[in-house]
């Protein structure tokens, strides 16, 4: 009703009393600019995620032995029971068998089993490692990416050959770019092993968010080591997870289906462990689930903020319908209906609400650049969430808006006349 | 013959019915006013004058008695209906001349068209006419605040006609005003009478002014005690 003409009066009340109305507004540009600040940082740190994940390979599936009673309850990747032992693991000879057997589907098979973490040094050089035992399909399987010489060979493995793959990282820590590191040996140390082994190739360290940092700030970077020379020293010689490449794009759920169903057989004498796989897309659910809940948490925040911007708009507007008694008396007088004044009041609140949603639109948007360069991602503004925030402020406003406008609306006219 | 446009008969106003401290401030009023007549209704504070104005004014609804405006019975309406019967038949000129703030004098004098749902065109040209009418197509992109009290009252006239309302109902429209602008405003009313044969009734408590309108009510203690005519030249009926 006569929206026009209310929301050019409403806009007009606003510029007479900006501070107040600016005031006023404050709850509501919080509350907007918190949603839209968390979900864009969100949506930003949600894709630089998957992007990273998607850099070991979208069709890589990961089959690790996992404890039955935590089979249904988890997609949890951690693994590695605290009583496990070679029984428990997978065997070589299960890994070939299996690879075998769905030959048709899967391009790569590669195991690898993490030792520890360690240094290599060189006098006053040095530079954090840790330790990994690999095959040659690793390369296949990661995303490990060469610069230099070549990676290990089924001859290194089969050798037990001292040689090893490392980071330019550790070239540039250990010969300051000086030599070529192809054919030099290094020394390291890890747990009380000691060894030389011989560099046969360089891989790009790519800095990663999600770890490879230490306390001094040096990153730690892998060290890739033949897996039979690793397994000499383990302490087991099976494997409690290993990695393959489907042939299929994506690494299906229906094949994961295939390969669990596969190990529950060959697991079947094990009361305690069996096998589970996961592709990268139910990595990618947990990882979006915890995302999920770190923003409905926040956004529990943002609404008690949009509660209280709300209640804050519906005691300015109590404010005013005092203030207006008696233009609300004049407008009875010259023939508005009641229906016309709660119109213009709740049209108000409105504009009030809108005119904050707005501001807190902008105000959520430099929040998520700030944020965003913070940690290095780039700013996603999602255009639904835009819409939703202007809506959802609207609502507020009509919400908000109503109490007060229904009191004005209710006023006596000849009291409303008499106010002073 | 003209019609009757206010027809009361045994009007009572009473306020806090049923109590023991129950107020009867209207007591059997019974009053017709013709179409076309200018009368002034006046008293002392307290004699219930404004109870009555609010009454003709359609603000209210009577405790007892019968109360026709231009025909209709008013007792029963709805506040809708009392409000559109507001917007048609009635121009209100206040004595605080009570124009809506940070609106200029168009938008002001366009707001009882605003409420009777004429457009936006005919509501902007109607509204310049009146405002020529009143004298103040100078002023009428100016605010309220920016202007003098006869200029507001002027506006407020000029809003009171916007519907072309067959009464006009001034509540001692020159009470806020020096003599001098006081007696424009009363000109006014008089021109505004006499070009367009509408009603109008004048609730004054200044018997000077009463006096110039062709008729004169009393109002003491809730009654009328006398009901002569006054000075004004009266309308050949």
């Amino acid at each position: 009703m006569f929206l026009k003409e209310n929301a050019l009066l409403a806009v007009a009340g606003l510029k007479a009393n900006r501070m107040r109305s600016f005031l006023t507004m404050l709850g509501i540009i919080i509350g907007i600019g918190a949603v839209i600040a968390i979900v864009s940082i969100g949506d930003a740190v949600t894709a630089k995620v998957s992007d990273a994940m998607s850099g070991i390979g979208a069709n890589v599936i990961q089959v690790y032995v996992t404890p039955r009673d935590a089979k249904n309850t988890t997609t949890d990747v951690t693994v590695g029971g605290t009583n496990m032992d070679d029984s428990d693991m997978i065997s070589m000879d299960q890994i070939n068998a299996f690879r075998k057997k769905f030959a048709d589907e899967i391009s790569s098979v590669s195991v690898q089993e993490s030792y520890g973490d360690g240094k290599v040094q060189d006098g006053h050089l040095s530079s954090n490692i840790s330790v990994v035992g690999v095959d040659p399909g690793y390369l296949d399987v990661s995303s490990v990416k060469m610069v230099k010489g070549r990676f290990l060979r089924d001859r290194d493995i089969d050798a037990n050959r001292r040689v090893v793959v490392v980071s330019d990282r550790l070239v540039s820590d250990m010969f300051r770019g000086s030599t070529d590191p192809i054919g030099k040996e290094v020394s390291m140390e890890v747990g009380g092993w000691n060894e030389s082994f011989t560099i046969v190739g360089v891989y790009k360290y790519e800095r990663s968010s999600l770890g490879g940092m230490t306390v001094s700030g040096n990153p730690r970077t892998s060290f890739y080591i033949p897996i039979s020379v690793e397994k000499e020293q383990a302490q087991y010689q099976n494997y409690y997870y290993f990695s393959l490449k489907s042939k299929s794009i994506g690494g299906s759920d229906a094949f994961c289906k295939k390969i669990d169903s596969y190990f529950s057989k060959v697991f079947a004498g094990n009361s305690k462990y069996t096998c589970q796989s996961y592709n990268m897309e139910s990595m990618m659910s947990s990882v979006t689930s915890v995302m999920g809940t770190i923003s409905v948490a926040i956004a529990a925040i943002a609404a008690i903020a949009l509660l209280v911007g709300g209640i804050g708009v519906m005691n300015i507007m109590l404010v005013s319908v005092t203030e207006r008694t008696r233009e609300i008396g004049t407008r009875k007088a010259l023939g508005a209906r009641n229906s016309y004044i709660r119109a213009q009041f709740i049209v108000e609140a409105v504009i009030i609400c809108l005119i904050g949603g707005v501001l807190g639109i902008g105000f959520g948007v430099l929040l998520a650049w700030i944020g965003d360069s913070l940690i290095g991602v780039k700013l996603v503004v999602s255009f639904p969430v835009v819409l939703f925030s202007v809506g959802f402020s609207m609502l507020i406003g009509i919400f908000f808006g109503y109490y007060p406008a229904k009191k004005a609306s209710r006023l006596d006219p000849i009291d409303a006349l008499r106010y002073e | 013959m003209a019609r009757d446009m206010i027809q009361m008969t045994g009007v009572d106003k009473n306020y806090f019915v049923g109590t023991p401290n129950e107020l009867h401030i209207l007591k059997k009023i019974s009053l017709t006013i013709q179409e076309g007549e200018f009368v002034s209704i006046v008293g002392v504070s307290g004699s219930g004058k404004s109870t009555l104005m609010n009454l003709i004014g359609v603000l209210d609804r009577p405790s007892a008695g019968t109360y026709l405006l231009d025909g209709m019975p008013v007792n029963r309406m709805t506040d809708n209906q009392m409000s559109d019967i507001r917007c048609e038949k009635i121009g209100f000129v206040f004595q605080t001349f009570n124009l809506i703030p940070r609106n200029d004098a168009l938008k002001n004098v366009e707001l009882p068209m605003l409420y009777a749902g004429v457009d936006a065109k005919t509501r902007t040209r109607r509204s310049r006419e009146l405002l020529e009418l009143v004298g103040m197509e100078e002023r009428m992109h100016h605010q309220p605040n920016e202007l003098s009290g006869g200029q507001k009252q002027r506006v407020a006239i000029a809003r009171a006609l916007a519907n072309d309302p067959p009464i006009l109902l001034a509540d001692e429209p020159t009470g806020s005003l020096d003599s001098a602008t006081g007696r424009m405003v009363m000109d006014l009313f008089h021109r505004v009478h006499e070009e367009s044969h509408k009603t109008v009734i004048l609730v004054t408590h200044n018997p000077a002014l009463a006096e110039e309108t062709e008729r004169i009510v009393t109002i003491r203690d809730g009654e009328i005690i006398d009901d002569r005519a006054g000075g004004g030249k009266a309308v050949s009926r």
